[in-house]
């Protein structure tokens, strides 16, 4: 039931635990317990409104960062890990298979402002060796939503 | 000055206008109006579908098929219907790939009736078959299920309006509007009716993917002895959330596709290329869209079935099809008038159980067709409207 209840919040985190309940033919009680066990366990690690920044004129700019990293012995990719996600400028931060390390997503007010994170802060980590960064231009398509285009209802009033 | 009355078929003329086409202009109209009136999958086609269509459509296969439909997809067909009710047809011989399952309806109908000869139909059910049985020269013979046996149609309903002329018995379940299916014992129990008679079974199976509570759908052909005299209409339109490409099959003796062949030939041809080609995607690949589909649908039902107990409003457990049949008797008003009223006053639009046939008085069709958040807005507005009129 737990893996039911973390698809249906991860498409929808506004469920109550009623109607979880309900949807699954489950037990109010047990949905309530579930879930508390979930975010206790660290399954679920916070509910967050998906929101479409570009919308707002000049809300922020985001930049894809590639990484190069020198991993150092016995302890791989993990500290300049910990190093860079301690920025309040990064989002989000994923080790790679392919060509570089590590992907980071940074977001600033400007594209200044990502620019002089990147070249005074991430790139004068001791072990990484180069940064290519790229601004993302615009947002199609995030956590499973369409932000442009969405599908309208446009089911015609047939009435059968 | 021409007298169209005197050009018009009467039959035509005197078919009744739906009694709510007016209802839905005005709901049209209205700003806000939260519906739960579609009887469509929310869904968009699974991609794949669609992408084998626009493939057919690049490699140019924009021509006729054969009137029969394409011969893989006829295979595809029938390889389903083994799959899902372990019955063989002949891809040759005994499917016919249609527009929707309306037109295979409408063709079987009329490739068995002739003027006088009557067609029992259960009600309430789809609005379609009393029209194509009147257009036919038919006599519709109205069986009025009811709620106490959980809508589905008894022996002792059916023996009592067989008469001589009786040819056809359609059998519309899953139900469009009320939710119920005919389980196995119930199909045997009209067999033992109907055996020793010239009756064929028309089997209105568009619901047939979506039955819910671990039962899987039965049809009459599966009763020993009924094969041979029942119809099977199916099609895409609900099952792959395909209402628009208009697809659908009938599959049956030989001695009946056959002459049904012959009015889809002449009327149709043969049904649209693209679409064919997107339903082989569809039977060969998409189980698991069906699958995911099929479960949403599960979830959004219990929300409304709970939903319409919660306010008062007694509804039944549906087992098939995706409409919810509340019954609104304890609020005294007729279906139109509960219907309309709510319109009105908190811009819900359902359907009036009457619309399917007067035994649908007393009932209303709600779809969950819809979103969870979509539904519980649209029950919460009703439970504020039951207070209002208390």
């Amino acid at each position: 039931m737990k893996y039911e209840i973390l698809k249906l919040l991860a498409n929808n985190a506004k469920y109550t635990p009623a109607d979880i309940a309900t949807m699954l033919g489950a037990d109010e009680a047990e949905v309530k317990n579930n879930i508390k066990e979930l975010e206790k366990d660290g399954f679920i690690r916070g509910y967050k409104a998906l929101i479409d920044w570009d919308k707002f004129d000049g809300a922020y700019v985001s930049a894809v960062v590639e990484l190069t990293v020198v991993p150092k012995a016995g302890l791989g990719f993990e500290e300049v890990a910990e190093k860079v996600m301690a920025y309040k400028e990064v989002e989000s931060v994923y080790l790679m298979s392919g060509n570089y390390d590590l992907n980071v997503l940074v977001k600033g007010k400007t594209l200044q402002d990502v620019a002089r994170f990147v070249a005074k802060e991430l790139a004068t980590i001791d072990s990484v060796t180069s940064t290519a960064t790229h601004f993302v231009m615009r947002r199609y398509k995030e956590m499973d939503v369409q932000l442009i285009s969405p599908m309208d209802d446009d089911r015609g009033q047939l009435w059968v | 000055m021409i007298d169209y009355g005197k050009i018009l078929n009467k039959t035509v003329t005197e078919i009744k206008p739906s009694g709510i086409r007016k209802f839905f202009d005005i709901a049209a109209t209205m700003d806000d109006v939260i519906s739960l009136s579609v009887g469509e999958p929310d869904f968009p086609t699974p991609w794949s579908i669609r992408k084998a269509g626009i493939e057919s459509l690049q490699k140019g296969k924009t021509k006729y098929t054969s009137n029969w439909g394409l011969v893989k997809l006829r295979e595809e067909i029938s390889n389903y219907i083994k799959r899902k009710l372990d019955l063989t047809y002949c891809p040759n011989d005994e499917i016919l790939v249609t527009v929707g399952g309306s037109e295979a309806i409408d063709a079987c109908i009329r490739a068995v009736i002739a003027p006088g000869d009557e067609v029992i139909i259960p009600q309430p059910s789809y609005v379609c078959y009393e029209p194509m049985t009147a257009l036919a020269g038919g006599v519709p013979v109205i069986i009025n299920v009811k709620a106490e046996n959980d809508f589905k149609v008894t022996a002792e309903e059916l023996k009592a309006v067989i008469t001589d002329k009786t040819k056809l018995l359609i059998l519309p379940y899953p139900c469009n509007p009320t939710g119920a299916i005919m389980e196995r014992e119930d199909l045997q129990a009209l067999y033992d009716v109907i055996k020793d008679k010239n009756i064929l079974v028309l089997s209105d199976e568009i619901y047939s993917e979506l039955t819910f509570g671990g039962r899987s759908h039965v049809s009459p052909a599966c009763i020993e002895g009924m094969k041979e005299r029942t119809v099977i209409v199916n099609g895409f339109s609900k099952a792959y959330s395909m209402t628009g490409w208009r697809m659908g099959w009938a599959c049956g003796p030989e001695e009946i596709i056959s002459q049904i062949t012959k009015i889809h030939q002449y009327a149709i041809m043969c049904a649209p290329t693209t679409s064919q080609y997107a339903a082989i995607e569809a039977l060969k690949n998409c189980d698991d869209d069906v699958a995911y589909m099929m479960k949403q649908y599960n979830m959004r039902r219990r929300i409304m079935v709970k939903g319409f107990n919660d306010i008062g409003l007694t509804c039944n457990e549906p087992k098939g099809a995706f409409y919810a049949f509340p019954s609104i008797k304890s609020t005294g008003m007729t279906s139109e008038e509960f219907c309309e009223k709510l319109l009105y006053a908190k811009n819900v639009a359902v359907v009036p159980g009457t619309a399917f046939g007067d035994s649908g008085e007393g009932f209303i069709r709600a779809s969950y067709c819809y979103s969870v958040e979509h539904i519980n807005e649209a029950i919460k507005r009703i439970g504020e409207f039951l207070e209002e009129i208390k």
